[in-house]
């Protein structure tokens, strides 16, 4: 009833290749950058900014940019924890080194591109391995990258612990010290992000990383040249990852080890963009928030309907109610909780009146 | 499928709802987080420790009517080890309660990093006891840490000073070969640093080993160290890695009675799965041993005999149990410490944290609380966050831990420039003022 695209006449092609054709969706998408923007920052706590929304919006940045390279380019990769790492120490050794370049804008791009760098390396070996031989060879890159943190002393400025830590910083003079500032620094960050990959997947070159990923061979022979296409959708998948794994160093945790950047990482990021939805930006919104909020939500619930239960007990049913939950979703909707939106779509553009 | 839908769609906007609900507080309250764990690979060690803290505090509410009429209020969340799950605990933690978080003990060498960077933000001080960094010991730049009764240089120093007393002095250590088989986490490589200046100074040749999270995969370590052939193996482990450490090492057939493990790997549940092939593995002690002290009397008699304990009164005078104890007893000290200036209601850690620092336990107030034999008197200050360096050696016998060593104080004319070139550092890195100590009262 309400959201009903009759009547909404496309007379430029402009028009027709917007982003969003259905007017409702531009509507729905503004307000919730609106109230992103405007109205959360107006009733969050700090604890509502540092553990729920600043993850969820970093996660979902590394989530879209793993996306881009399994969703819509189909090579699998198991080096996200990797490329968000070299991210993070990368930003961090420009930031301690050139105190010049104190710009988090700045650092973090330098972080992204080091991580474009790096995942071009590692994708070079796309091209003669497929599937579940590429996720191991991707493998590979993170136990490497893991051990070159580890090990070089110098990439972690000789701490003797390993670990490292920022302080004092800001973008354009502008002092990133609350929560609220971090959070509308990310939600920045994301939205730019976002609107990027958008039009990346939805051009020439997001055409022709989706050919590959449907049949290379055919791709090829219509004129795509396979080397370049992979490694441009290794190269910007990265880039995103890197950015998302500075920001997780530099404004989400503050001090880090490699521990952070390991295995379960890349796993985590890998599950948010095939319990989201591959080949869905929206669908790395979705999984990220699933895959972050969940536990803690499952962890929290029974406190507040007033059950007290032991701490053990609460985190053994976390584990267990958050595998089944998986388990479910998978099952009632094998292609993500993206494709579960777009079916609630379909019935809205019916309802109240379905044939 | 549309039904089903509908009640997913409705559970989670309830859930979502009840999210900002608020819960009603008592006002005389002071609020205590704990960050513990009794799930994941570190839980066997984890879950003695967290039911000694839950029990003090128990015990202070049961016996005294909390810190001088103030109750205690104590909350537990799972962190599992992992440094970002204890972030979020820490941040739904720390504004509960009439005045919020008096202290945090993270008990993780990462978690205790990440929160490093929170406490001067926050005002709670965080108490990480025998662990965290080990230059946070300088108050004058770690305002806000207080790694009480030793850092893991101190434990790393004491263990060596074992050995060389073992040996007949620190010259017969030449040419030695010592391996350092470690987590491979900042708790693992905090004791690095020492141990090369220290290799440097008495000229034994010095590897450290890493072993990745969770450590049951050792094979490789030992092998080496089966080819390596060094005399003195230290072991810095956590969790289900100090038992496979001595499982390999009794493997492989390297002497267990030249094997040290820092007092993290030095407590029942790392060296009972072993059995028979832990016997002569020693560790060094946090000061406390296993054992029941005074204080275990009166946790039978208000806790134990009323089936208000959350543990087994058998399980009391474990090592981790009785280090619980100790950790929730020196918060207590320090909440009653910083009452004798703030007056006795519930306080903000910045208050608390004033009572840290100056936090003084004689030996006849040692004995009043019940933990004499547990504790050597220790006295905190703005320039030592420490409280006490002093440490002894225990040895498994096969069936329990005997003290074998006297008391050793680490070696301030080695660790004191460390400290101070390490904390300044920091200082310089994260461009923060310094505190003068000797203008602190």
């Amino acid at each position: 009833m309400l959201y009903r695209e009759a009547g909404q006449f496309k007379t430029t092609y402009v028009a027709d290749q917007q982003i969003f054709p259905i007017l409702q969706d531009r509507l729905f998408v503004l307000a919730v950058i609106v109230v992103a923007f405007v109205a959360v920052p107006m009733f969050a706590s700090p604890y509502l900014y540092t553990e729920i929304l600043i993850p969820f919006l970093i996660l979902s940045m590394a989530a879209i940019g793993l996306n881009i390279l399994v969703g819509y380019c189909g090579q699998v990769s198991l080096g996200t924890g990797g490329f968000m790492a070299v991210g993070a120490y990368a930003a961090y050794n420009l930031w301690l080194r050139v105190p010049e370049f104190n710009n988090l804008i700045v650092v973090f791009l330098f972080g992204g591109v080091m991580a474009a760098a790096v995942g071009i390396l590692f994708g070079i070996p796309s091209l003669r391995i497929k599937g579940f031989y590429l996720a191991v060879a991707t493998l590979a890159s993170q136990f490497f990258l893991d051990w070159l943190f580890a090990r070089v002393k110098w990439l972690t400025n000789y701490t003797p612990s390993g670990s490292v830590a920022v302080g004092k910083l800001e973008v354009f003079g502008w002092h990133v010290d609350t929560p609220a500032d971090r959070y509308l620094l990310i939600l920045g960050l994301v939205v730019v992000a976002t609107l990027v990959a958008k039009n990346l997947v939805r051009g020439h070159i997001g055409r022709s990383w989706m050919a590959i990923r449907d049949m290379d061979i055919a791709a090829e022979i219509i004129g795509f040249r396979p080397l370049r296409t992979k490694l441009t959708a290794f190269a910007v998948s990265s880039f995103f990852i890197g950015v998302a794994g500075a920001m997780w160093a530099f404004l989400r945790l503050g001090a880090w080890e490699p521990l952070a950047f390991d295995i379960n990482r890349s796993f985590q990021i890998l599950f948010m963009v095939i319990i989201g939805g591959l080949g869905s930006l929206l669908g790395s919104f979705l999984g990220a928030a699933f895959i972050v909020l969940m536990p803690i939500l499952l962890n929290q619930l029974p406190g507040w309907f007033g059950i007290r239960m032991s701490t053990a007990l609460l985190s053994h049913l976390e584990f267990m109610v958050f595998g089944a939950m998986i388990v479910f979703f998978l099952i009632v909707e094998p292609h993500g909780l993206a494709r579960l939106w777009a079916v609630a779509k379909e019935k809205l553009r019916l309802w109240p009146f379905p044939h | 499928m549309t039904l089903r839908k509908a009640v997913l769609l409705g559970a989670s906007i309830a859930a979502a709802g009840l999210a900002f609900a608020s819960t009603a507080q008592a006002q005389n309250e002071q609020f205590i987080p704990g960050l513990i764990y009794r799930t994941g690979a570190y839980a066997p060690n984890g879950i003695p420790f967290a039911n000694g803290v839950a029990d003090y505090y128990a015990l202070v509410n049961e016996r005294d009517g909390g810190i001088n009429g103030v109750k205690i209020l104590y909350e537990e969340c799972d962190t599992g080890y992992a440094t970002d799950r204890g972030v979020e605990c820490y941040e739904r933690l720390k504004n509960k309660g009439p005045t919020g978080a008096a202290y945090v003990n993270p008990l993780s060498t990462g978690i205790t990093f990440a929160l490093t960077e929170k406490a001067p933000i926050d005002k709670i001080p965080v108490i990480s006891m025998g662990y965290g960094r080990s230059e946070s010991r300088d108050g004058s730049v770690f305002q806000w840490n207080f790694p009480l009764l030793g850092t893991y240089w101190s434990a790393a120093d004491i263990i060596m000073q074992h050995i060389a007393l073992k040996e007949g002095g620190f010259e017969k250590l030449k040419g030695k070969k010592v391996v350092l088989v470690y987590h491979d986490s900042p708790y693992g490589k905090e004791p690095i640093a020492l141990l090369e200046q220290r290799a440097k100074m008495h000229g034994f040749e010095f590897t450290p080993m890493p072993v990745t999270h969770p450590g049951v995969e050792q094979k490789a370590t030992w092998l080496q160290i089966r080819q390596n052939r060094p005399d003195y193996v230290l072991l810095w482990g956590w969790g289900v890695m100090n038992s496979t450490s001595i499982k390999e090492a009794a493997a492989v057939g390297f002497p267990r009675d030249k094997m040290f493990g820092v007092w993290w790997s030095g407590a029942e549940p790392d060296v009972r799965p072993a059995e028979g092939g832990a016997k002569g593995y020693s560790a060094a002690m946090l000061q406390h041993g296993a054992g029941q002290f005074g204080v275990h009397a009166d946790l039978k008699k208000f806790l134990y005999d009323k089936s208000k304990g959350v543990a087994k009164f058998d399980e009391t005078g474990e090592v981790l149990y009785n280090r619980g104890l100790v950790n929730a007893m020196l918060g207590v000290e320090s909440i009653r410490k910083a009452q004798t200036k703030f007056g006795n209601k519930p306080l903000t850690g910045e208050q608390v944290r004033w009572g840290i620092e100056n936090l003084d336990l004689s030996a006849a107030r040692l004995k009043e609380l019940g933990f004499e034999g547990m504790l050597q008197p220790l006295k905190v200050s703005c320039a030592d966050h420490e409280g006490t360096r002093a440490g002894r050696v225990q040895q498994w016998d096969g069936a329990k831990w005997v003290v074998v060593s006297d008391w050793y104080q680490s070696d301030d004319k080695v660790l004191k420039p460390m400290v101070d070139a390490a904390a300044k550092k920091y200082a310089e890195e994260k461009k923060l003022t310094v505190r003068d100590c000797s203008k602190e009262s």
